[in-house]
């Protein structure tokens, strides 16, 4: 379980990636925080031959908001997420620091960057349910500092596929709205795991009636999926009690078409997500 | 020839110049180049733990990391935590609740809690149960290792200042 | 000399001044709490080069090509060796019985060929580093001819089937029926109620965090290839090593390092390490193998995949009248050394009536080779899964006839001693009633009942189980001998040494890797000789410094090892009366020893300390009376006679289920255990909690499969689900104390017994909780979607009403 060689390029400006990635095509390949990169270099089922560090990028570790809503860098890990006070991600985005508590463990989310993880694009993983959840932005920078804004859901192609050029470098997401009252919740058998299906939600709530929102699930397909059913549902205006919720939990299940695995069959996945479809609203609901 | 590279770790305070080819971990090379064997190789894709090393105070694992990323940061191992042999009081808190047998896994979980107490002085039971969960063991069932850590921190809260509970212990 | 008044004695852990019953801090923790330890890959020897192995990737074929050209033109790489290219003779284990109940096969060190599983070792790479190592792995071409994988043991059995060893005519290795009660079939035509189990339990990995290794270099000095590896049985690796490598077995000296956990998969000779061996003298440099975690999974020795088909007569009081069981072990490819396919059978046939009073009893034991790795012993062998059985008959039967599950147990249990069952064992002391009565108790008074009860109210799923077994520990020579091994393990030496200034070395066959035996031992040898355990040090793992052993397996080493330690050190104590009695000018028999010294009974003031003997048996020899020879050597060995010393518990657990996901959550554990006298009760505790860890991981989390190909679907910690300290609760722990009469301290051991128990706890408050479903789940382990699929058969029929 070691690695095949590779070359090593420390970068020491964002402009200079791109054109390293150029240079090497689909032999080469960032390293950020490493988290999923390196297992899979270690199992050698990735052999890059050049890696090239982004690492020391700290321009690309910030963390602000303004008009445009909450600026994330790329090379922002899930620990500083995880740890920041209120103040700074402002209001209506409690849940992101919350979502962090499902990342791994401690020592992944201290050395995994967001950007990282929307460039890995597994379909369970926190950091793209939230994005699609929000209608985030992914700024990715290519040759001669071309930026380009990639709507979260235009990202995800498939099983750890996205629409990332080779060259690109994911500069920062930028989420442009928050919601109070919004939740995650998830299942895997042991603690850590990527998650069996993994569920979250916003509602738009008034005067204790849901006039709308949105469910994005994880593990029910190659991306993270949006579930239109449930957003007519939460659309109509009803009250925001476990009837409401019951009904998204069995559309939900009814949308989707989850694969078999080690980890549960498609109909397990499928109670699973009624399941964890009612949870998320409840706790989307009591916030 | 594969590329080799020389660069500067920076661990337990001192500074060590290491050839290495870019694909060496962070683990291989303060064991095999360095000699501190005190950190052990588990798993080597950042599952079990073992190989769990403070960089810059935060926990991480050092199969994760290839030495090159290090370089430039304040890399501690369990080497750091008894200068001269005598146990810290994390370390007396393993012995005395019996939080170790065989032992292999041990530094991975005291670098793991030394990390987390200088972010957390204040844990709950729960909050220490949850991040033991970080790390595998497979002697102790992990109940010891749970109270070790949290009689540890109970014990540096009284040790420390009433007023001053908030930041990270000497070390 | 006069002697120190009582009060200046050492400080002791106990009232009564003993050292045996404290909970003495352990001597191993300094060095593994500082990084200090020395692990086998923690050993640098200079010009050392590192080994890797090229496995197969077929389950089943022929080795058609085997090209190992390009390896060594890979930057870094220094050798690569077939099978061929090292000539090394097959290991082989054997078991003397009769064809007809045991077929002997070979293991080749590497395989030539015929490739048996995906994983097996068929050429060795070395190379300046681990990582050219590996670079080398991938330059190997190896052509296979493939054929149809035998993956269960079904298909094993199957009358056309593949045959694994084409040459053993069968993939029935082991067909025995140890037992057969002359008119049981009468007795089930006969009994008020029938029941009937069938279960299947998972494979799976023993998993010591530090996976397998050795370092082989050749000491031209001492003429001797030396091998550090992490073994539970250095001599046994000694053995094996010398006969593949055809040379003296002086000419191999096996030292085992610190050691990071075993479980019974290092208590059997690798491959890897005879393989790295012969690499190492044909260099003639220091090779160093670690296994990695892939192929500590995938290529390593597992265990525990079983088949019972199991029927149980009751009388309509609830008496259990029979038990007739059918047994199939899948094996994997290979008989591991020294044990054989023989181990997991076997074990299970002689030991199955376990705790209860059974009558009649018949049983056939098959191992059946299959092509996935081989199996080793793991921690429990066989008990946890018939404890299961036999606890899941117990539990159908009370279903059956309308009694309480834990009153069905009290009627059945041994509770007279010694007992001899009808599998021909008797069972010594123990509390097997006391155990279960106190941990129902604990389970009552602290209110679980009434909450089951309660919370059922509010649509909460809770249940609560027990298992009651008892565990053989310190197999002695002759209880292994029934098992008709070629080697028979079983007996202990011990050599204890006094020092010129009165510390003591003691050396043991048995080997701690994590059981703590260097403080434990050290408390016995301190007691028996009245000094401070600080100056007692014992020594293992060294097949230089040790005559023989068997090292540590099957809860032997307090009970056996501890016992010829104790033995030892009191023949020391004699020698040390014998010189001290002539210096204190009376008779051996006139004196006693006391305060780390010699005094005389009729004149306490009187007083030698073992210093001054000690000075006088190395350094004024002419002192000596006439009937000693010089130094403080003391040898004794110690064998456990019949059938050994059982250790006893009862273990109680609540779950509750969870319908959403089908999550089991352990709420509550208790285990009241009984383990004769407890050495170090701290220590007896961490057995305890982490063996029962080890089944809780068992019942709900691990398991290797296998694709219809033969394909290992677990490579690693993403697929093999070792828990972590979210999914396992509190445990706590009872101790009742029945001395053993075998032993000579008193201790029975305390190894696996949490193993073995806590399966059955859980499988039993699995389905307590359960018990509105009409399901009863009897395979293992229990997915979260077997028991969300039960929940929601439940919900499906109350709808339906």
């Amino acid at each position: 379980m070691k690695p095949a060689p590779f070359t090593y390029h420390r970068a020491r400006t964002v402009a200079q990636v791109p054109e390293l990635l150029a240079d090497h095509g689909e032999d080469a390949k960032i390293i950020a925080g490493g988290q999923s990169l390196v297992p899979m270099m270690n199992f050698r089922l990735a052999t890059p031959q050049h890696l090239v560090d982004i690492g020391r990028l700290r321009e690309l570790s910030f963390l602000h908001t303004d008009d445009q809503g909450l600026h994330i860098g790329a090379l922002v890990t899930h620990h500083l997420v995880e740890t920041a006070p209120a103040d700074v991600t402002g209001p209506g985005f409690d849940i992101l620091r919350q979502a962090m508590g499902w990342v791994g463990h401690l020592p992944i989310r201290t050395r995994g960057t967001i950007g990282g993880s929307l460039a890995h694009g597994d379909s369970t993983a926190e950091w793209c349910l939230l994005a699609i959840l929000f209608d985030a932005v992914i700024v990715a920078q290519g040759h001669q500092g071309r930026r380009r804004c990639i709507p979260a859901e235009e990202l995800f192609l498939g099983f750890f596929a996205t629409t990332l050029k080779p060259e690109e470098i994911v500069i920062e997401v930028v989420f442009p709205r928050h919601a109070h009252h919004a939740a995650i919740t998830e299942f895997a058998q042991r603690r850590g795991d990527f998650a069996t299906v993994a569920a979250a939600v916003t509602l738009d709530v008034g005067q204790g009636a849901v006039h709308g929102g949105r469910l994005v699930l994880g593990g029910v397909a190659g991306t993270p999926q949006r579930i239109p059913e449930v957003e007519a549902l939460l659309a109509q205006g009803r009250a925001g009690d476990m009837n409401l919720f019951a009904d998204c939990a069995e559309a939900a299940a009814t949308a989707i078409d989850p694969p078999d695995d080690p980890n549960g069959s498609s109909d397990y996945r499928r109670r699973l997500t009624r399941h964890l479809v009612a949870t998320a609203c409840q706790e989307a609901m009591n916030r | 020839m594969n590329e080799r590279y020389l660069i500067t770790l920076t661990v337990n305070g001192d500074e060590h110049e290491v050839l290495v080819e870019g694909r060496y971990t962070l683990v291989d090379v303060l064991r095999h180049n360095l000699g501190l064997t005190g950190t052990h190789v588990g798993c080597e894709h950042g599952i079990c733990g073992a190989c769990t090393v403070l960089v810059d105070g935060a926990p991480v694992r050092a199969c994760l990391i290839f030495a090159a990323q290090a370089e430039g940061y304040d890399i501690r191992t369990v080497e750091s935590l008894a200068p001269q042999g005598q146990l810290n009081d994390l370390q007396r808190c393993f012995t005395a609740h019996h939080a170790l047998q065989c032992g292999f896994c041990t530094p991975g979980f005291l670098m793991l809690a030394e990390g987390f107490l200088a972010g957390n002085p204040n844990p709950s039971r729960e909050d220490v149960r949850e991040v033991v969960s970080a790390n595998l063991c497979r002697c102790t069932g992990y109940q010891t290792i749970v109270d070790a850590i949290a009689a540890c921190a109970a014990g540096r809260r009284e040790a420390a200042p009433a007023t001053d509970t908030g930041s990270p212990p000497e070390s | 000399m006069t002697a120190p008044s009582a009060g200046a004695r050492e400080p002791t852990f106990t009232p009564s001044g003993a050292w045996i019953g404290a909970s003495v801090p352990r001597r191993e923790d300094p060095r593994l709490l500082t990084g200090r330890a020395k692990f086998v890959d923690d050993i640098h020897l200079p010009g050392m080069l590192h080994a890797q192995f090229v496995r197969a990737t077929v389950a089943s074929g022929v080795v058609a090509d085997l090209d190992l050209s390009a390896v060594t033109a890979v930057p870094g790489v220094v050798a690569a060796y077939s099978g061929s290219d090292l000539d090394l003779t097959d290991i082989v284990a054997v078991l003397e019985r009769p064809r007809e109940e045991f077929i002997p096969t070979s293991m080749p060190v590497l395989a030539r060929d015929v490739v048996r599983y995906v994983g097996e070792p068929l050429a060795i790479v070395i190379a300046e580093n681990p990582y050219a190592a590996e670079d080398g792995i991938e330059a190997a071409r190896v052509t296979y001819l493939p054929n149809t994988a035998v993956v269960s043991d079904w298909q094993a059995l199957a009358p056309d089937a593949p045959l694994v060893h084409g040459y053993a005519g069968t993939n029935t290795l082991l067909d025995v029926s140890m037992f057969a009660t002359e008119d049981i079939d009468e007795v089930f035509a006969r009994a008020d109620h029938v029941v009937r189990v069938r279960a299947k339990t998972g494979r799976q990995n023993a998993l010591p965090l530090e996976t397998r290794g050795v370092v082989a270099h050749w000491d031209d000095r001492e003429e001797q290839l030396v091998l550090h590896t992490c073994t539970q049985v250095p001599h046994q690796v000694r053995t094996v090593a010398s006969q593949c490598l055809r040379c003296d077995e002086r000419a191999v000296r096996v030292i085992v390092p610190d050691m990071g956990g075993g479980f019974g998969q290092k208590c059997v000779v690798g491959r890897e390490e005879i393989a790295t061996a012969a690499a190492s003298l044909q260099l003639r440099r220091p090779v160093k193998w670690i296994e990695d975690r892939k192929d500590a999974l995938t290529a390593s020795f597992l265990a525990r995949e079983q088949r019972y088909d199991a029927r149980a007569a009751f009388s309509d009081d609830g008496r259990i009248l029979g038990l007739d069981v059918d047994i199939v072990c899948d094996m994997g490819a290979y008989s591991c050394y020294p044990f054989t396919v023989g181990i997991e059978p076997l074990m299970a046939s002689a030991e199955m009536p376990g705790v209860y009073r059974v009558p009649a009893y018949r049983v056939r034991g098959r191992a059946v080779v299959t092509n996935k790795a081989p199996t080793a012993p793991y921690r429990g062998v066989s008990r946890p899964q018939y404890v299961m059985v036999m606890e899941r008959l117990f539990e159908r039967a009370a279903r059956d006839i309308g009694l309480d599950p834990v009153e069905i147990r009290r009627r059945n249990l041994i509770t007279v001693f010694p007992y001899t069952g009808v599998n021909d064992i008797t069972y010594d002391p123990g509390s097997y009633l006391e155990s279960l009565n106190l941990c129902q108790q604990v389970l009552t008074g602290e209110g679980w009942y009434d909450r089951r009860d309660h919370y059922a109210a509010q649509g909460r799923v809770l249940g609560i189980g027990y298992s009651c077994f008892s565990e053989r520990t310190g197999y002695g020579s002759d209880a292994f001998a029934k098992r008709k091994m070629k080697v028979v393990p079983g007996y202990d030496i011990a050599e204890a040494t006094m020092d010129t200034n009165g510390s003591v070395i003691v050396t043991t066959g048995t080997l701690s890797h994590g059981q703590s035996h260097e403080t434990t031992m050290a408390q016995i040898v301190a007691d028996q000789l009245g000094i401070d355990v600080d100056k007692v040090k014992i020594s293992q793992g060294d097949t230089a410094r040790i005559t023989y052993g068997w090292g540590s397996f099957a809860s032997r080493s307090i009970a056996i090892g501890g016992s010829s330690i104790d033995l030892a050190a009191t023949k020391l104590g004699d020698k040390l009366l014998l010189i001290g009695a002539h210096l204190l000018e009376t008779s051996p028999d006139d004196v006693e020893l006391h305060n780390a010294g010699v005094r005389r009974i009729d004149d306490h003031n009187r007083w030698l300390p073992f210093s001054e003997i000690a000075e006088v048996a190395y350094l004024k020899a002419h002192l000596l009376p006439k009937e000693a020879e010089p130094g403080l050597r003391a040898t004794a060995s110690f064998d456990a006679t019949g059938d050994g010393t059982f250790s006893n518990a009862t273990h109680g657990a609540v779950v509750e289920l969870h319908p959403g996901s089908g999550q089991v959550q352990i709420l509550r554990y208790v285990c009241v255990e009984d383990c004769g006298v407890a050495i170090n009760p701290q220590v007896v505790e961490g057995q305890a909690r982490g063996g029962i860890a080890q089944g809780i991981a068992g019942v709900l989390f691990e398991e290797v499969t296998y694709d219809t190909n033969g394909e290992p679907s677990c490579a690693s910690f993403m697929d093999y689900k070792v828990p972590t300290a979210m999914e396992m609760p509190d445990i706590s722990v009872h101790h009742l104390e029945t001395p053993s009469a075998f032993t000579r301290s008193g201790a029975k051991g305390v190894g696996e017994g949490g193993t073995i128990g806590a399966p059955a706890a859980i499988l039993n408050a699995v389905n307590d909780a359960l018990r509105d479903t009409g399901i009863e789940l009897d395979d293992t382990p229990i997915a979260p979607e077997t028991v969300q699929r039960a929940l929601h058969h439940r919900m499906c029929a109350e709808v339906n009403l």
